[in-house]
């Protein structure tokens, strides 16, 4: 689960990481109102959304008067901001981020990654930050500084000063430092996070070391004991049939294609997109169903796949372990009768009691394509989906 | 042999007494599985299943000489029923729980390596199927019934492509030695690397499949460690050539972060190391039979 910026400088700044003075805001009065409470005479008005690479797409602006904060801010919000990260479409600009600018002397990069690898939580630095952590790696990474946390004891106050040393930073600067990365750590750790970025953590020309841009990631399987976390969701960045999916626990991430697969298991549903891929289709959707199938999950999950208006096809493919194949089969019929489904539906069944789970569908009356092999299903859900194209080609002319 | 277990290896369920492990505890022993008892914390003294129930794992090894234990148990207790059979000297740990935090499997693995190598515990999971030795035992969720006895080695991540591989392979008539769910977290208990040792050392299996996923660099490790340590044959495949980057498929552990991620890499990665993989998931099943076919069993290769 990812939050957004200010959310994050707030969580941050509860762990003693020194984070600029600012404030959200949900409209332009909000946003001149945060500008005179942060006081001086230059802000920086930041779009937040849930992806990266804002400067460069004009989600961050720098302003010098009441009237260009108000501008700013006018001109950002409730528009969608595409850039680099976020796809064709773009994130929607609900809410703004209104700081105080400040003049900078230097830009270094802290990141904590749960490294799967070593199964440790990793401190990454390096001397250079602004950049993306990969474009890092990919120009200097003989500059990488790396510190593994041992989770019997937590990351240890040397191991920040070693990377404090090895950003090369002033005696004056170090235990500030050092308060930033013990306190990013601490949140990482306390909050259950998968990923604290600080990216660029800065050197004021003052001195000061301030975290000036912050992204956090949060492990979804811890969510249930991190309420305080959980409920900085928002379901406005986030594709809406998505969070319906979350609702009915299922999982689905919309892609590109235009066959709609209804699965269950992560890897058999990866499976059956690349068959769909190898017999000439595009997957519309990753669908997760889960192991219990039950028919108001399966008619959640076809109300779903269908929410996609390019969906020409849907794939159901159900291999039956603690399901059983009789119970799916029931579940796809009442699905199908309750809902209309307007493309051609193949569905194939395997495990246990597949062959009653075959008759019911057989006897259903209804225009159910059966498969029995994975190759076969997804060579008949791409010759369906082309025969439904040619016969509304044909019907149009 | 077949790994890890077979029909002697004594179970105890942990969470022995709830729905899920009312259902598969029936299922694993009519399968053939030697489930001696389980553990639920308040019902010890009484029976389930015509099996003693105990407040703890401690008592339950003292009582019944477990070595094995299935973990049922919701996912915010979980990291301590592993931690407690692990303190209790089971050997084997197989946990099928969906939704562990990684962190609290950063703290499980910290805490198992306390013990010395010799009686470390050995954990399988989580967010997996389990583990079945084909025609002798299981310890799991999977249906017993699509696994042919035989001599190939199975290590999967995912359960469902697992059971598609097993019901390919049984088509074809070739059987299953023991077959193994590593689970689809980013950080779990055993990993491919592990079980294909365990698989390599088996006098009882002739060849190895190994099904990955997109994410983590354990498909990786695995394809290294056979080409520097195997002499059975291994035949991989990677689901996932159509996910997005930065997207979760699923499982916790499937998403593309970083470099050599991506399905078509780790494929190359693998073929470049000498495993034979399958063009594509409906060939799970004839690709090892054709590897099979031309391997012929190592005892064969040694009496010539």
């Amino acid at each position: 689960m990812d939050i957004h910026e200010y959310q994050a400088k707030e969580l941050l700044a509860g762990f003693d990481v020194p984070v600029p003075r600012g404030g959200v805001a949900y409209s332009a009065e909000q946003a001149v109102y945060r500008a005179a409470e942060i006081g001086g005479d230059r802000w920086v008005v930041k779009a937040q959304i849930h992806a990266g690479a804002r400067g460069k797409a004009g989600g961050i602006r720098v302003c010098t008067s009441d009237g260009e904060v108000r501008a700013a801010a006018k001109a950002l919000l409730g528009r969608n901001l595409v850039t680099l990260q976020t796809g064709p479409e773009g994130l929607p600009v609900h809410r703004l981020l209104v700081e105080q600018a400040l003049p900078i002397e230097r830009e270094l990069y802290v990141g904590l990654v749960l490294d799967r690898k070593r199964e440790r939580i990793v401190v990454v630095a390096h001397p250079h930050g602004g950049m993306e952590i990969e474009e890092i790696a990919q120009r200097e990474p003989e500059a990488i500084l790396r510190e593994v946390v041992e989770p019997a004891v937590g990351m240890r106050p040397f191991q920040a000063r070693e990377l404090a040393f090895g950003l090369g930073l002033a005696p004056a600067q170090l235990t500030h430092a050092v308060a930033a990365i013990l306190g990013a750590y601490r949140a990482f750790r306390d909050l259950d996070a998968t990923m604290v970025e600080m990216n660029p953590l800065v050197v004021t020309k003052e001195g000061q070391i301030l975290a000036l841009d912050v992204k956090m990631s949060f492990d979804d399987n811890a969510m249930f004991r991190r309420l305080n976390v959980a409920e900085l969701r928002d379901y406005a960045q986030e594709d809406p049939r998505e969070a319906e999916a979350a609702e009915h626990g299922l999982n689905y991430v919309a892609l590109d294609g235009d066959i709609g697969c209804i699965i269950n298991g992560a890897g058999l549903a990866m499976a059956t997109m690349d068959m769909i891929k190898h017999a000439g289709g595009e997957p519309a959707n990753f669908l997760d169903i889960g192991g219990g199938a039950s028919p108001d999950r399966v008619a959640a999950a076809f109300r779903l796949v269908l929410a996609d208006r390019k969906v020409n096809a849907i794939l159901v493919n159900v291999f039956a372990g603690i399901n059983r194949c009789d119970w799916v089969a029931q579940g796809v019929v009442q699905a199908v009768r309750e809902i209309e489904v307007p493309v051609p539906l193949v569905v194939r069944l395997a495990g246990t009691n597949v062959q009653e789970g075959r008759r019911i569908l057989r006897e259903s009356g209804l225009p159910i394509i059966t498969a029995d092999a994975l190759a076969d299903a997804a060579d008949r859900v791409v010759a369906a989906r082309n025969k439904a194209l040619a016969e509304q080609a044909t019907m149009r002319h | 042999m077949s790994i890890l277990l077979d029909e002697k290896t004594p179970v105890v369920i942990q969470g022995f007494t709830g729905d899920k492990g009312t259902f598969h505890a029936k299922e694993m022993i009519a399968y053939g599985t030697n489930v001696v008892g389980g553990v639920t914390p308040g019902k010890g003294r009484t029976t389930h299943l015509g099996r003693p129930v105990f407040n703890t794992v401690k008592e339950a090894v003292t009582a019944t000489g477990a070595t094995a234990s299935l973990v049922l148990v919701p996912a915010p207790y979980c990291a301590d029923a592993i931690m407690e059979a692990a303190d209790a000297g089971i050997q084997l740990v197989v946990t099928i729980t969906d939704g562990v935090p990684a962190q609290d499997m950063m703290t499980v693995k910290r805490y198992l390596w306390r013990y010395a190598k010799e009686r470390r515990t050995r954990l399988i999971g989580p967010n997996c199927a389990g583990v079945i030795s084909a025609g002798k035992a299981m310890m799991g969720i999977m249906p017993g019934h699509i696994y042919q006895r035989g001599r190939v080695g199975v290590v999967t991540r995912s359960g469902t492509l697992g059971y598609e591989a097993a019901s390919q392979m049984s088509a074809l008539g070739v059987g299953i030695s023991t077959s193994v769910g590593i689970g689809g977290d980013p950080i779990n208990g055993s990993s491919f690397v592990d079980m294909l040792v365990l698989f390599e050392q088996d006098p009882e299996t002739d060849a190895v499949m190994m099904i990955g996923e997109i994410g983590g660099p354990q498909e990786a490790d695995a394809a290294t460690f056979v080409k520097e340590h195997m002499k059975k044959p291994v035949i991989g495949y990677v689901a996932g050539l159509t996910a997005p980057k930065g997207r979760r498929m699923g499982h916790a552990g499937a998403i593309i972060s970083a470099f050599g991620d991506t399905a078509a890499e780790k494929a190359e990665i693998m073929r470049s190391a000498g495993l034979i993989v399958a063009p594509s998931p409906s060939e799970l099943g004839t690709t090892v039979a054709q590897a099979v076919a031309k391997n012929p069993p190592r005892r064969a290769m040694a009496q010539r």
